[in-house]
């Protein structure tokens, strides 16, 4: 690092530019946060129903390949070859009953023990593996795995807490809130973003400028009858979780009425992509919640995600969204998921603009690495918030758990 | 403009340049105009068509949702300014039953950025239904297909 202390003081509300920018410290977070003791979303269970199913996945830079077992159960391995650390998966998703490495054919149990190498005893008495080899000793790395909800998380540590700890109670409840009953996979969006991936982890736990810079619902005159809603934190301050619910007064109605224009010139011609449905047995609109260091559990109306962001170096990092509906979805409402999700995505109405602002933050601070941001709205606290959500507290957290890890 | 007496072939290619130089001459009040009023159009990847998955980048279900999308550009959504250049492919065409084409096209979109910069932004395919409403041919549905799994920064402007 170009400076001993890349953060001189303890102040989480003033983040260094240097940050976002400095490849020893891109690298130290793999090491510290990535291979650290987190729990990185990998997947869901529901895109490996079946024994030998596998997809790949990543945890920081790290390539992961996510199977199900003989036993039904998973297993996160590193996608890399024990010989020559060559990926062991190449395709993203298939069904196998052994992992075979193409370049020398070395094969692995869906376990990751070693099970087979090519020529171990040489070609007629010539050649083959040295005296004494040990296949145990050279198996794909096993992670810690732990499934919630469907959802499937590991971690290269064994020093961090177990799963439900590491989330913690209240995140826990909310992460359970959405997870009611089996998801299906609606499918997939990729976002490559102009920027480190810290840019769009901190605009996630931003609620400040959700009617600030997404101004569809404003600009089209919507009203939405969402009275209450708040911020929550874990009690470290890592994870956070963000909503807005209707009032409970009976002044709201179901369906597209709920939604109004005050301006008719801007009204949109067809509302129907407001409509909501309340599903989840409350009256909870819009919730956003993050678990550190790259999840993103998204409810918008009936838009239902997980979004994984993944680090691609300093600069760069892809957002990669899951979309999701239930399995008993029937017609009519699987048409309304593919509609409202025009409000979310690469090109949603209400999420367009966080593709481009963090690149816009990377243009500007470049020049700037020892000068910091300004993250005061709510002071210096780390604590939960009421309905107006005009506070930085989630953003603050997030740093509280990059400091946390990175003893920086 | 020749209508009725033109072959099929010539009138579906010249109904493509028009909406992809709409789109590319910033005309985009005109682009719900090439559909018809209940018309489909939706932007999806390779990947999730080939999986059997519905998602779709954008999806407008009749010409007010498109209405819409580009009001919303044009007054609502934040992006660097762009242009785009389509680049198409000769149409492959059937005529099916009741007077409906299908078509599949192949294109390419350069972006161009403010600050000069280029890339390829999408390249694919689209799949259109065509059919014959107040003497022209309306896109009743188009279905554009992109090859790759990823979006570059946001996608805005209609491909």
């Amino acid at each position: 690092m170009s400076t001993a202390r890349p953060w001189p003081d303890d102040d989480v509300s003033r983040v260094p530019y240097r940050v976002y920018t400095d490849p020893d410290i891109h690298a130290r977070e793999q090491e510290r946060i990535f291979r650290g003791p987190t729990w990185n979303f990998l997947c869901l269970e529901a895109e490996i129903p079946n024994p030998g199913d596998y997809r790949t996945s990543v945890i920081g830079d790290a390539p992961i390949v996510v199977v199900r077992g003989r036993d039904g159960g998973i297993a996160a391995l590193v996608n890399r070859c024990a010989h020559k650390g060559a990926l062991v998966c190449y395709k993203p998703r298939g069904n196998v009953s052994e992992f075979t490495c193409v370049y020398h054919n070395w094969t692995y149990d869906l376990d990751g023990r070693l099970t087979g190498v090519a020529f171990r005893r040489g070609v007629r008495g010539e050649g083959g593996m040295e005296e004494g080899f040990e296949p145990g000793a050279h198996g794909l790395r096993r992670l810690r795995t732990r499934t919630r909800n469907g959802l499937v998380f590991a971690t290269f540590s064994d020093e961090a807490p177990d799963l439900e700890t590491y989330i913690g109670r209240d995140m826990l409840s909310a992460l359970d809130r959405v997870f009611v009953k089996p998801v299906r996979v609606l499918g997939y969006h990729s976002q490559v973003l102009p920027n480190n991936w810290k840019l769009y982890a901190e605009n996630t736990k931003d609620s400040y400028h959700a009617t600030l810079l997404h101004v569809f619902h404003n600009t089209f005159g919507i009203v939405r009858f969402t009275m209450g809603g708040g911020i929550r934190l874990s009690e470290n301050g890592w994870h956070h979780l963000s909503f807005t619910e209707r009032s409970a007064d009976g002044s709201e109605r179901e369906g597209a009425e709920a939604v109004r224009s005050l301006k008719e010139q801007y009204a949109l011609e067809d509302p129907s992509l407001m409509e909501h449905r309340l599903e989840l047995g409350d009256r909870i609109t819009n919730s956003i919640q993050t678990i550190f260091p790259t999840l993103v559990v998204q409810q918008i109306l009936n838009a239902l995600a997980v979004r994984q962001l993944v680090p691609r170096g300093p600069g760069e990092c892809e957002l990669r969204w899951t979309v999701l509906g239930f399995e008993d979805d029937d017609e009519s409402l699987e048409a309304l998921r593919l509609k409202v999700n025009n409000l979310v995505g690469p090109a949603g109405y209400v999420s367009m603009e966080d593709g481009c602002i963090g690149g816009f933050i990377d243009t500007a601070t470049r020049s700037a690495p020892e000068e910091r941001s300004f993250m005061r709205m709510g002071g210096t606290a780390i604590e939960p918030a009421g309905a107006s959500r005009v506070t930085e507290a989630a953003v603050r957290g997030f740093w509280r758990a990059w400091r946390d890890c990175m003893a920086l | 403009m020749t209508g009725a007496g033109e072959a099929p072939a010539a009138r579906i290619a010249r109904l493509n340049t028009a909406y992809a130089h709409a789109i590319d001459d910033d005309r985009l009040e005109d682009w719900p105009g090439f559909f018809t009023d209940d018309g489909l159009y939706r932007i999806v990847t390779r990947e999730n068509r080939e999986a059997g998955l519905p998602l779709a980048i954008v999806h407008c279900d009749g010409a007010a949702m498109m209405r819409d999308r580009v009001r919303a550009m044009r007054t609502a959504n934040i992006f660097e300014p762009h242009t785009y250049c389509h680049t198409l492919g000769a149409a492959e065409i059937a005529e099916g039953e009741d007077g409906i084409h299908t078509a599949r096209t192949n294109f390419t979109v350069v972006r161009t950025m403010h600050s000069g910069a280029m890339s390829i932004f999408a390249c694919g395919r689209y799949l259109d239904r065509i059919v014959e409403a107040d003497g022209a041919l309306r896109f009743a549905e188009r279905i554009v297909v992109c090859d790759s799994r990823t979006v570059d920064t946001l996608l805005v402007v209609p491909l």
